[in-house]
């Protein structure tokens, strides 16, 4: 939980001087410091884990590996630290088009200044992503333009300095590259580019953080950010089994592992088999392919959807990610389904066939039940799990009892990476209003493409920063609280696995009493399973309507 | 304070035309040579930061989804906001470009006590950037009339369409209050919100004072100052043929106007302004959502980089494995595999 008590957090965020108060700095932003105490910067990488991931990619991507603290003035830099930041940006200027062309088109419009949830609730101008692109783009100007350089502060430049480089410590990591405000810029320049450049550029200097390095490196080494090897990862999946047993009276035996000749290779995130409320979209899932009978085998190899390599560099991106597909070829599987994840479905949907494709060994993913062929998946052979049950139900092939959800006032909140990474905003709506009667929207300049983040994508979900994390999450709980009182919304779906976890702290903190859920958790609970006995609870063993007490 | 350094700049620009046509040589340097400098510098500035940009490669394919994605066939697709072919690109550019689509959606978020966060639609730099962008391209088609002889019938019709409420004597053209109106609003926007002010450059004032400034001396050659129209046109489609002459009865303000004119080609290139190139090249706007649909390569991409292996995987936990009945690959050798990475252990997680 947050240091700061409810009561106090809701008066300061309205109250408290700050640009979304209307408060005017009195120092111009380049003179401002950042400060870093506890409670506002994430725990820097180990040092072990930082060796073993130098270890395994080439280059020096992650810097020098040592013990630092944020706090301290001495961050035992490299000599040439600066060198190499200027060097890391010019070469990162000509691998991305984006990055250049962002760095010299922003006008300064001030569209996008509102839009970012991290703004919103510090209202630190800095979170303002025009600012946060200035940070970098003020350096960018020094070094590469010549006439900036020469006019400096009057035409935005300035020297790479130690304060700099804190500043973007600072906040290329209170963005999670949400690519909100890439929606409203009339550029269409996405602040997610410039954060991975910078986060790519700190990395260089071995500026980075714990919790995104050790679960990247567990994803390498035990194919899941948890750690978890692989008889314990199988056994948890399996302790699911009995659970379901238990709420439907249905004992399944479609669950197996590393399996070759299965037709589907299915990848979740590992939080699914880990933690509440993950483990409930889980058991939802295994209900679902038993239900149809699909031919599907989970792999402990590739048991990780979530990609914190995504959150470092393009170069652990694409290894972490390299393994799905590896998997499938060795285990010969036609082609893969993927669970409910946002970062994962980022990299899946935009990245991973470029990165680690051709997908060739595999065949163009066809739906055994209905025959319905995703031509939208023709190339990279991967296939989202609202868009396999969204064909399902449209083709009748599920028993669904709706009445089993009654107990449940359901939204729906987008995940950012399906969304605006993506543009999976029908299909989860489709199946939610097909397995529950009751289903409000949450205003619409929050959902859809406009959705707010959660508040702790990219690996901000660590525990130091509670603070930050429920001011950022403010906006999309703000939202929530306003269908939680009109509607009296008690379930918050979704179809990420950050979101699970840190939606659950943010309704606990804002809006105590909405739980939140998966959608396939949903589809779980009102699927009407041969052999089941009388059901009177839930997945969770909550009462279901009309048998409480 | 860094507005006025920007129309202190502008001043001196101005004041700078002023004194150096009356030294000897002046107006051939103001009427002719830098006006071809500031031309040639625009045009080749320009190619050059294109070309700039076009060679950097676009290794991934990462529009912005707005909107529905194309996916089952019943499901509908928003095709302009999340186009999966390139026509669907071409409708969603154009929309941008045109008619600046992105600002049309533009919001205003507040804050209340509560807290309570309030959204409310924001219309006004979409209808002022709009109404800029259009008189600006409507005054720059209508000065054509002093590079072209004869004058192209498309210019006879603007100006008579721009000055269609026949006001004054000679007629008022709306584009030029529409112009001025909208860069006062653009500049006073940039004074007047706070987090505007602490936004905004010293760079982004400059160029609203120099078109305010090239407006004000436009309007006032047209509507108060009596100036030569015949030995202006005799000296713009002089530059336009290569045979410019400069014709005595030219007066200082048609040289300040005209030099705050070079001043922003030469300035161009360098600027923001060339936002007019950038927005075409924008990744995330101009590529189809078709990813997973159609394979997009990256020219850098590293083969080197391989996934950690199944075999190497397999070696650190086949025992483990074949305890729990996992199958596996190789079956375990008598003695236990060792462990040396160090990623071990549970990954410390929130709930």
């Amino acid at each position: 939980m947050a240091d700061t008590k409810i009561e106090q957090m809701s008066i300061s965020v309205a109250k408290e001087p700050s640009m979304m108060t209307g408060a005017i700095p009195r120092k111009e932003w380049m003179d401002v410091p950042a400060v870093f105490k506890p409670g506002n910067y994430c725990y820097p990488g180990k040092k072990d884990i930082v060796e073993y991931l130098d270890k395994n990619l080439p280059g020096k991507l992650f810097g020098e590996p040592r013990e630092w603290k944020v706090e301290e003035d001495d961050w035992k830099l490299p000599e040439n630290w600066k060198e190499i930041i200027i060097q890391g940006m010019k070469e990162r200027l000509d691998k991305f088009r984006s990055f250049k062309v962002f760095m010299d088109c922003c006008v300064r419009c001030g569209a996008c200044a509102d839009k970012c949830h991290f703004f919103l609730g510090t209202g630190d101008p800095k979170n303002m992503p025009v600012l946060r692109a200035e940070l970098l783009r003020s350096v960018y100007r020094n070094e590469f333009s010549k006439a900036s350089k020469i006019l400096g502060r009057l035409a935005g430049a300035r020297e790479m300095t130690f304060g700099v480089l804190k500043e973007w410590f600072m906040y290329f990591y209170q963005c999670t590259e949400c690519r909100r405000c890439s929606v409203f810029c009339p550029y269409g320049i996405d602040t997610a580019e410039i954060t991975m450049m910078a986060r790519e550029l700190l990395h260089l200097v071995g500026v980075n953080t714990n919790w995104i390095l050790e679960p990247a490196s567990n994803s390498n080494r035990t194919g899941n950010h948890l750690g978890l090897q692989p008889h314990t990862f199988a056994q948890n999946a399996e302790f699911l089994l009995d659970d379901i047993e238990e709420a439907t009276g249905v004992k399944l035996n479609n669950l197996t592992f590393n399996r070759k000749g299965a037709e589907v290779l299915f990848i979740i995130p590992s939080a699914d088999v880990f933690a509440e409320p993950g483990i409930y979209t889980f058991m939802g899932y295994l209900l679902l392919f038993e239900h149809i009978g699909l031919d599907y085998t989970i792999s402990t190899y590739a048991s990780e959807g979530g990609n914190f390599g995504s959150f470092t560099n393009n170069e652990l991106m694409k290894k972490l990610n390299g393994k799905m597909y590896a998997e499938a070829k060795r285990l010969g599987v036609k082609w893969i389904l993927g669970g409910e994840c946002g970062h994962m479905w980022r990299v899946v949907h935009q990245y991973m066939d470029t990165m680690n494709g051709p997908a060739d060994f595999m065949e163009v993913p066809k739906s055994p039940i209905t025959g319905t062929v995703f031509e939208n998946a023709a190339s990279s052979k991967m296939v989202h799990i609202s868009e396999f049950t969204a064909d399902l139900i449209k083709h009748g092939k599920l028993k669904i009892d709706k009445s089993r959800n009654d107990h449940r006032i359901v939204t729906f909140h987008d995940s950012c990476n399906p969304a605006r990474g993506m543009g999976l905003l029908d299909e989860p709506r489709y199946i939610i209003e097909n397995v529950c009667n009751a289903f409000h929207e949450m205003p619409e300049n929050t959902i859809r493409e406009q959705t707010f983040c959660c508040g702790s994508g990219t690996g901000l979900n660590t525990g130091e920063i509670m603070d930050l994390r429920m001011r950022a999450g403010l906006p999309r709980a703000n939202a929530v609280k306003h269908v939680h009182d009109k509607h009296g919304v008690n379930m918050l779906s979704c179809v990420c696995a950050i979101d699970r976890a840190t939606l659950t702290s943010l309704m606990e903190y804002w809006n105590p009493g909405v739980e939140v859920c998966g959608i396939s958790e949903l589809v779980g609970n009102a699927l009407i399973m041969e052999g089941e006995k009388e059901r009177d609870s839930g997945l969770r063993f909550e009462p279901l309507a009309g048998m409480e007490g | 304070m860094k507005v006025l350094q920007a129309l202190g700049i502008v001043l001196a620009l101005m004041l700078l035309a002023y004194v150096g046509v009356k030294v000897p040589g002046g107006r051939t340097l103001f009427g002719v040579v830098l006006p071809y400098l500031g031309f040639a510098v625009f045009i080749i500035f320009f190619i050059v930061k294109v070309m700039d940009w076009a060679k950097s490669p676009v290794p991934f394919r990462i529009p912005t989804t707005s909107g529905q994605a194309n996916s089952l066939p019943w499901i509908k697709q928003n095709k302009l906001d999340c186009p999966s072919t390139t026509s669907g690109v071409i409708g969603r550019m154009l929309l941008e470009v045109l008619l600046f689509r992105t600002l049309f959606k533009n919001t205003r978020a507040e804050i209340h006590e509560g807290p309570k966060l309030a959204y409310g639609t924001s219309k006004f730099l979409w209808l002022f950037g709009l109404l800029f962008h259009y008189s600006f391209l409507t005054i720059l088609l209508r000065h054509m009339r002093l590079f072209t002889d004869p004058v192209p019938g498309f210019v006879h019709a603007l100006e008579f369409a721009d000055g269609f409420m026949q006001v004054g004597v000679p007629t008022l053209y709306q584009t030029d209050i529409v112009f001025l109106g909208a860069l006062t609003f653009l500049l006073l926007r940039r004074m007047i919100l706070p987090y505007m002010r602490y936004i905004t450059l010293q760079s982004d004032y400059f160029p609203l004072v120099l078109l305010l400034g090239i407006g004000i001396t436009g309007v006032l050659m047209r509507y108060v100052v009596r100036v030569d129209v015949i030995g202006i046109k005799m000296l713009s489609h002089g530059l336009v043929t290569g045979k410019p002459l400069i014709a005595d009865s030219i007066t200082g303000i048609f040289f300040i106007h005209l030099f705050l004119i070079t001043v922003l080609l030469a300035y161009f290139p360098f600027s923001k302004l060339m936002h007019m190139g950038g927005v075409f090249l924008s990744p995330t706007r101009n590529l189809a959502n078709n990813s997973r649909m159609k394979r997009h390569v990256n020219p850098w991409n590293d083969p080197s980089i391989k996934p950690h292996s199944y075999a190497g995987y397999e070696d650190d936990f086949r025992d483990f494995m074949v305890e729990a009945g996992l199958p596996v690959e190789k079956e375990p050798e008598p003695k236990p595999a060792e462990e040396d990475a160090p990623a071990e252990g549970e990954t410390k997680s929130e709930s």
